[in-house]
């Protein structure tokens, strides 16, 4: 019997399957917002403090996965999250930390396998990565790249880094950046085995395809799409999932988007959260909060409501390994961020657990860990590629002598 | 032919009145092109897409990307359709706003290839040119086939009988529809059925995509 309840919980605590089976996390897009109750709007330096104590806050109530954006134009802030990754990585313990989209398309992909590959190595393993496209056009043209590529891009540049993080010397030529000869990216991953890799999209399918083809994660990130269009968009990963050999549809590995706000009661959820939702970026002014949560997966309301609404997910995109909220947004107190965390990680998630447990076929995956991926590839590889002895020169490893 | 689905006419109309003589006119264009479709032996019907009901459902779709299951279904009658009978008012020299926002969110290359039939009304004769300047350009970026005929009806033009009348310099009305009607219909008949372009189905193998090619 379970004895090892948290204090504030009133839920029994998960089970060590229930733990893996899936991964519950936030997910930021680094927004800074005017707070439209008080007018106030935060620094940067205010809101990168704060991104740094709500991940911290999701660790400590038992959350799986903190993810963050990647933007490079107010009013967003995270502009290079590696480094805000690797400083939480440093105060945090067991948590994953992810990206919430890093920009394949205008980043180079040398310089991902590299940033990433290192980020792995101090996390200890605790890092993944999920892959977009980005939704400002004037990024391609600031960072030299054509939007009409878009597609083109994140395809070339994607096969490049899936070769940098498992090939040690690499031979390359493409369309979008300049050839390299007997690349070795350095430092090589942690333990041989490579992040795991999520390549989201909202509506592209070749990005589907992408996913499937490559047997990595697909994660819809949904909370602007109805259930409709997210279905058809797992539907298609997973088809192409068994097409492409890597198993059976429902073993292809998905992750979801979300978005909610709780207080005990419902009627007060919604008090406190609609002068945010009227005036947010992207639906502000738009929809009314009832329209937009009956469209979307927004779900204000009380916990019980949230649990409900999410454990019904899988009822439409089959069983699923990694549910993500998004939290702090709109221009909400961080006070107020950190109890929504709280009642996620003590309330919302353990019963979300047990209950996306109960009936989930054992041939459906786990979601993916690195210990689990290591254990799976055999055990830790030491892969560190050794210079010569005159490395200095310039001499490539791939001409020493075996 | 017979034993075939029957031929869907789309019917878009942004009026904004209740009722509205540009539901008028896009429900006669709409009856016309099925009249003139059994004259060819091809079972055809129309459906309405109505757009002042969804009208707020398109702004919120405008502005969060969010379709309604009201706007989906508008899209998908429209998209899905074998002909369209797109009908605006004319306001301030162009098709209204409403009109504009729906055809803004029917995605990229849904409309390609589509037979279309266009009308417009207003309050005067004065605009009749509109079809051809606001309309017609419009429908040639998203790269439908409009037909030759354009239906313009004026209020007054409601009050006139069929058939040329010597004093009168244009065909009226119900001469127009009948020969905008035809038109749709000689395209609708002959044009090679297909299904909709799935948007979930890809174009092109990965192994195509990462060659570049």
């Amino acid at each position: 019997m379970d004895t090892t309840q948290p204090v504030q919980s009133a839920q029994p605590a998960p089970t060590a399957d229930e733990r893996r089976q899936m991964q519950f996390g936030i997910f930021s897009v680094s927004d800074i917002t005017r707070d439209p109750t008080t007018g106030r709007t935060p620094t940067e330096h205010d809101r990168i403090r704060a991104v740094v104590a709500i991940a911290k806050k999701a660790e400590e109530v038992g959350l799986d996965v903190f993810a963050l954006g990647e933007h490079h134009n107010p009013p967003f802030f995270s502009s290079s999250p590696t480094t805000t990754l690797a400083y939480i990585a440093a105060q945090t313990e067991r948590i994953l930390l992810s990206t919430a989209t890093t920009l394949i398309t205008t980043n180079d992909p040398v310089k991902i396998a590299e940033d990433y590959a290192m980020l792995q190595h101090l996390a200890d393993g605790r890092v993944d990565l999920m892959m977009g496209r980005g939704n400002t056009g004037p990024v391609y043209p600031w960072f030299g790249q054509d939007i009409r590529n878009g597609i083109a891009l994140a395809v070339e540049n994607y096969a490049l880094l899936h070769r940098l993080w498992r090939e040690d010397v690499v031979d390359w030529e493409g369309k979008f950046r300049t050839p390299l000869q007997s690349f070795t990216s350095t430092p090589r991953p942690l333990h041989g085995v490579p992040p795991f890799v999520w390549h989201g999209s909202i509506r592209s399918p070749q990005i589907a395809e992408q996913a499937a083809y490559y047997g990595d994660g697909f994660f819809h990130n949904n909370i602007f799409w109805n259930i409709e269009h997210t279905q058809q968009m797992v539907r298609l990963y997973r088809q192409r999932f068994e097409h492409y050999g890597h198993g059976s549809p429902d073993q292809a590995i998905v992750g979801l988007g979300g978005q909610v706000f709780m207080r005990p009661n419902s009627q007060d959820a919604v008090r406190e959260f609609r002068p945010y939702f009227d005036v947010a970026p992207v639906y502000g002014h738009g929809p009314s909060l009832e329209e937009f949560t009956a469209l979307t997966p927004l779900t204000v309301g009380s916990p019980q409501q949230v649990i409900d609404r999410y454990a019904a997910m899988r009822d439409h995109v089959g069983d699923y390994q990694r549910q993500l909220f998004l939290m702090d947004h709109a221009g909400l107190p961080l006070e107020t961020v950190l109890e929504q965390i709280e009642i996620l990680g003590t309330e919302v998630v353990p019963a979300l657990r047990r209950e996306l447990a109960a009936g989930r076929p054992a041939h459906v995956p786990d979601a993916p860990t690195h210990a689990a991926r290591v254990a799976a590839a055999g055990g830790p590889q030491d892969v560190t590629v050794y210079a010569d002895a005159d490395g200095v020169t310039g001499r490539s490893p791939a001409v020493q002598p075996a | 032919m017979t034993t075939a689905a029957p031929h869907t006419i789309a019917v878009v109309s942004a009026g904004l009145r209740d009722p509205s003589s540009t539901r008028l006119l896009a429900d006669r264009l709409g009856e016309a092109a099925v009249r003139a479709l059994a004259e060819r032996g091809v079972v055809g019907h129309a459906v309405t897409v109505d757009l002042r009901p969804i009208a707020a459902d398109l702004t919120t779709m405008l502005l969060t990307g969010v379709p309604s299951a009201a706007v989906r279904e508008a899209l998908e009658t429209v998209t899905h359709a074998d002909g369209v009978v797109a009908v605006s008012p004319i306001f301030s020299g162009s098709y209204n706003g409403l009109f504009k926002t729906f055809f803004d969110v029917v995605d990229d290359g849904a409309l390609a290839g589509m037979p279309v039939l266009l009308g417009a009304t207003a309050g005067t004769a004065r605009h009749s040119l509109a079809v051809e300047h606001a309309l017609r350009p419009l429908f040639a970026y998203l790269g439908a086939f409009t037909v030759p005929t354009g239906v313009f009806a004026a209020t007054d033009d409601f009050g006139h009988s069929s058939g040329v009348r010597a004093d009168d310099d244009v065909a009226p009305l119900a001469d127009r529809v009948a020969r905008g009607a035809a038109e749709l219909a000689a395209l609708v008949a002959t044009r090679e059925r297909k299904p909709p372009a799935d948007p979930f189905a890809l174009t092109e193998s990965f192994e195509d995509l990462l060659r570049g090619t």
